[in-house]
C-alpha cells in the first residue's frame, strides 16, 4: 500500500480525529519521519533513560536490523546494551526471560513474523505466565518486537499476520501501531510496561511518513486505548495496524462515491481490547465491519464481532461483517493483492450492511464474510 | 593437553574455520565417569558426613513425598530416589547469591538449598504453581516443559555478569531434556556469551520409558558440551563426593569468568517416572536391582564405615533426624491449604484488563451466591472455598 495513505492517516493522532487542533500546534520541532525512524527513536530514548533496557536480536548490531529499526544503537550504547545474538529465536526469548528475572528490561527483535515461531513455547509457557505462576513475584517486563503482515512483496515466510496466536495467549499484551506517532509512543509505553508486550510492527508501514516529533505529548498513548481516526455516522470500520490506511482510503471513497459517512476505529491495542470505544461507536452508527489481514476463521475479527454482537445487539441494523485475508497460507507475492483486504472489498462489505432493510422486509441478506 | 583445556587460547586466536583440528586428544578429561568413593582418595571426613546426612534425609524426603501421593496429598510426585547425590551436590555447590534452575524432578535440590519443602511441593500438590519466592530464594520456579529453563539460567547469568555481580547459575536437566532444542540453544548462547552458568545433566537412563539409546547417538551426554566450545565432565552421579567436587569446580570456574561447562552425572531413576507410571512395562527388575547395589546412600555409608567415621549409633541418629523431617512434612502436608479463588485474577497482568475485571465480578458473584446458599438455614456446609476472600 502507498506511503501516501500512511501520511494521510498520520494526520490524526490525538485519540480522536481533530485536524483543527493539529493545525494549531507549533510546527518548529516537527519534521518528516518514517515509522522505522520513530521506532528507532523510541528504542534510543528508552535505552538512554533506563540502564536496565537491553535490545537483543539477530542483526540488530552493526547492520541496524534488516529494517534498520535498531540503526546506530550498538554504536551509541555498546554491544552489551544492543546485542547481536546467535540465530535462535527460542534462545533469544529464553535468555530474555532470565535477564528479566534478574531485573533487566529486554527488548527482543524477531526478524520476521514467521521466524518468531520457534520462540512460541517460551512465550506461551514462560513469558506470558511467569507473573501468574509466581504470584506476582517475577514480572516479565519484556517487549517482543515482531515485524508482521504482507503487502511488501516478501517471499514465503515473510508476510504472516500472526496476531491471533498471541491474542489467544492469556498474559500477553498485544499492541500494533498504525501511525508514526503511535509507533514511537506505543513502543515507549511497551518497554516501560512491567507486563510482556507483543509489539507488532506493520512492515508495509515502516516507510510511511508523517510530520512528527517525539516531544508531542499526544504521541504517547496509553496501552489499551483505541482511537477514532475518522468520525462518521453511517457505519464503523474497526481495524488496526496495516489495515488502517486501507480503511481510511475506503472511508474517503465511500463518502465521495456512495454518500456513506464511515467512522474508522484504530484499535492500537488488541490486548487489552478497548471495548468501550468500539461499543460506543457501533451503538451510534448501528453498523460495523471488522477489517484485518490475518485469516478470518478463528481470527481477531471473530472475537471482535462476537463482543460487538453481545453489547450492541439492540443497536445493530445489520450483522457485523468481517473483511479479512482468506483462510489460506500466505500466498506468493505475485498473488497477494488478491488476498489482502482492499478498498473494494471493504466497500463491498459496507454495501451489504442492509441499507435497504430487505432483511426485515423478508428478503435474504447476502451472507458470507466478505 | 586436551582440546578443552586449550579453549581459552582458541577463543583469543581463532584459526580459520576450515583448518582441521590438529589435536586428536580425547575430547573429555574423564574417559570414565569420575569417582572418588572407594578409590582411597584423600577426602574431607566432615564433608563426607555432611553429604551422608543430606543423602539420608533426601532419601527419606523422596519416600515421604511418594507416600503423600498415595494419601492424596500430592497430585503427582516425580521421585529422585537413586539420584539424591546429584540433587544434594547441586544445592551445595552454590553460594548464597547464586541461582538454581530446577526441573520438576529436582524438588530435593531446592529443599537441600534450604527451601521449605511444603512451599517447594506446592506445584505438585495442586496448589499455586510456585509456592516459594524465586527472587528471595534464588531458586527459579520448577520447570515442567523440558529444558525450557536452561536459556533462563543463561540469561540470568549473563545479566548478572553485565551488572558486575558475582553470581553463578546452575541449571538442571535430564537425559531426555538434552534432545530438546532449548538445550542446544541454551548451551550455544552460554558459550558465545561466556555466561557464568553450569549445566547439570542427570542421566538417569530414562525419559519416562524411552532409554538413552533411543535419545542420542553421542558417545556421552558430556560430549555435547564440546561441540559448543565448553568443557564436558563425566561423573558418577551416585558418588556424592565426586559430584560435589566436579560441580564445585565447574561453579568456581564460571565464577572466575572462564565460562560455562556441562556436567553429566550418570545415575539411575530407581522409582518409576512418577507415581502414575508403570516402569515394569519397559525395564527389567534385575536392572533396577543391579543399580541398587550402586545406591548413593549405601555407597556413602560404606565409605564412612570403612573410614570408621560412622558407626551404628551415628547411622541411627542420622535416620532419626530424617524421620523427624518426614514427620514434620507429613503433618504440615496433611493440613488443607487455603486457596483464594479471587486470586485467579490477581497476577495475570500488573493491572486487570476491562475483560478480566468483568470476569472477576462474575466469579465474585458466583462465590457470594454459593456462600449465601450455604449460610441459609438447613443448607449443607459449602464454606471454606470462599473463606477470607476480599
Amino acid at each position: 500500500m502507498s506511503t501516501a495513505t500512511g501520511a494521510s492517516v498520520n494526520a490524526g493522532t490525538g485519540g480522536e480525529a481533530a485536524p483543527a487542533a493539529e493545525a494549531r500546534r507549533p510546527q518548529a520541532a516537527r519534521k518528516p519521519s518514517t515509522m522505522a525512524q520513530a521506532l528507532n527513536r523510541a528504542l534510543r530514548d528508552s535505552l538512554a533513560e533506563d540502564p536496565s533496557v537491553h535490545v537483543l536480536g539477530e542483526d540488530v548490531g552493526a547492520l541496524g536490523g534488516v529494517f534498520r529499526v535498531t540503526d546506530g544503537l550498538t554504536k551509541e550504547f555498546g554491544e552489551d546494551r544492543c546485542t547481536d545474538t546467535p540465530l535462535a529465536e527460542a534462545g533469544i526469548l529464553g535468555t530474555a526471560v532470565g535477564m528479566a528475572m534478574y531485573g533487566l528490561r529486554p527488548v527482543v527483535e524477531m526478524q520476521f513474523d514467521a521466524f518468531a515461531y520457534p520462540a512460541f513455547e517460551q512465550l506461551v509457557s514462560h513469558v506470558s505466565r511467569m507473573r501468574n505462576r509466581t504470584r506476582g513475584r517475577l514480572p516479565m517486563p519484556i517487549t517482543v518486537r515482531v515485524p508482521y503482515g504482507g503487502g511488501i512483496g516478501g517471499v514465503e515466510h515473510h508476510s504472516d499476520s500472526s496476531e491471533a496466536y498471541y491474542m489467544a495467549t492469556p498474559g500477553l499484551h498485544v499492541v500494533t501501531p498504525a501511525t508514526v506517532a503511535d509507533a514511537y509512543g506505543l513502543l515507549r509505553r511497551s518497554i516501560a510496561s512491567d507486563d510482556p508486550v507483543l509489539f507488532l510492527e506493520p512492515k508495509r508501514l515502516y516507510w510511511s511518513k508523517a510530520d512528527w516529533s517525539p516531544e508531542q505529548p499526544e504521541s504517547v498513548p496509553e496501552i489499551g486505548r483505541a482511537c477514532v481516526r475518522r468520525a462518521g455516522t453511517s457505519a464503523t470500520l474497526v481495524t488496526y495496524g496495516p489495515s488502517l490506511p486501507v480503511c481510511m482510503e475506503a472511508a474517503e471513497a465511500a463518502a465521495r462515491d456512495e454518500g456513506w459517512d464511515l467512522e474508522v476505529v484504530d484499535l492500537r491495542s488488541l490486548v487489552p481490547f478497548d471495548e468501550e470505544t468500539v461499543v460506543e461507536s457501533v451503538r451510534r452508527t448501528g453498523r460495523a465491519v471488522v477489517v484485518h489481514e490475518s485469516a478470518g476463521f478463528a481470527g481477531p475479527g471473530g472475537e471482535l464481532a462476537a463482543r460487538i454482537g453481545e453489547r450492541c445487539f439492540h443497536y445493530l441494523e445489520a450483522p457485523v461483517l468481517r473483511v479479512s485475508g482468506f483462510d489460506i497460507p500466505y500466498p506468493p507475492p505475485m498473488l497477494e493483492k488478491h488476498h489482502l483486504p482492499d478498498v473494494d472489498r471493504i466497500l463491498d462489505a459496507v454495501s451489504r450492511l442492509q441499507w435497504e432493510s430487505e432483511w426485515r422486509a423478508g428478503g435474504t441478506p447476502e451472507g458470507g464474510v466478505r | 593437553m586436551t582440546v578443552l583445556e586449550q579453549s581459552g587460547s582458541y577463543h583469543l586466536a581463532p584459526p580459520p574455520a576450515w583448518r582441521p583440528r590438529r589435536d586428536p586428544a580425547p575430547l573429555l578429561p574423564d574417559q570414565e565417569p569420575y569417582r572418588l568413593l572407594g578409590t582411597g582418595a584423600q577426602l574431607d571426613g566432615d564433608l563426607l558426613l555432611e553429604l551422608y546426612g543430606r543423602l539420608v534425609r533426601g532419601r527419606r524426603y523422596n519416600q515421604q513425598a511418594t507416600a503423600l501421593t498415595k494419601q492424596g496429598r500430592l497430585a503427582v510426585y516425580p521421585s529422585s530416589t537413586g539420584q539424591e547425590a546429584a540433587e544434594v551436590a547441586a544445592a551445595m555447590a552454590l553460594r548464597e547469591q547464586d541461582w538454581l534452575f530446577p526441573s520438576y524432578r529436582d524438588t530435593l535440590a531446592a529443599v537441600a538449598r534450604g527451601l521449605d519443602p511444603v512451599e517447594v511441593l506446592s506445584l505438585l500438590r495442586g496448589d499455586w504453581h510456585s509456592g516459594y519466592d524465586p527472587r528471595a530464594s534464588r531458586v527459579a520456579p520448577l520447570s515442567t516443559p523440558l529444558a525450557t529453563q536452561l536459556p533462563h539460567a543463561v540469561g540470568l547469568a549473563h545479566a548478572a555478569r553485565l551488572k558486575g555481580d558475582d553470581v553463578v547459575a546452575l541449571a538442571m536437566v535430564g537425559d531426555g531434556g538434552t534432545s530438546e532444542g532449548d538445550f542446544h540453544e541454551a548451551l550455544n548462547f552460554a558459550a558465545v556469551w561466556q555466561a557464568p552458568v553450569v549445566f547439570l545433566v542427570q542421566n538417569n537412563g530414562f525419559a519416562i520409558s524411552v532409554p538413552l539409546a533411543k535419545q542420542t547417538a553421542a558417545p556421552s551426554l558430556a560430549h555435547k558440551g564440546v561441540g559448543y566450545g565448553m568443557p564436558g565432565r563425566l561423573v558418577d552421579g551416585n558418588d556424592a563426593a565426586a559430584v560435589h567436587q566436579v560441580l564445585g569446580e565447574a561453579v568456581e570456574r564460571a565464577r572466575r569468568g572462564e565460562g560455562p561447562s556441562l556436567v553429566e552425572a550418570v545415575t539411575y531413576r530407581v522409582d518409576a517416572h512418577t507415581n502414575a507410571d508403570d516402569a515394569t512395562r519397559y525395564r527389567e527388575a534385575a536392572e533396577v536391582e543391579a543399580w541398587r547395589e550402586h545406591d548413593p546412600v549405601a555407597l556413602m555409608e560404606r565409605e564412612l564405615r570403612s573410614r570408621e567415621l560412622l558407626d551404628d549409633e551415628g547411622a541411627r541418629r542420622t535416620a532419626e533426624s530424617a524421620e523427624e523431617m518426614a514427620r514434620d512434612l507429613r503433618e504440615r502436608m496433611n493440613r488443607d491449604p487455603e486457596l483464594q479463588p479471587m486470586e485467579l485474577f490477581e497476577h495475570v497482568f500488573e493491572h486487570r484488563t476491562p475483560q478480566l475485571e468483568q470476569q472477576a465480578r462474575q466469579l465474585r458473584a458466583e462465590l457470594d451466591a454459593e456462600h449465601d446458599a450455604s449460610a441459609a438455614p438447613g443448607a449443607a456446609d459449602h464454606s471454606g472455598s470462599t473463606k477470607g476472600d476480599s
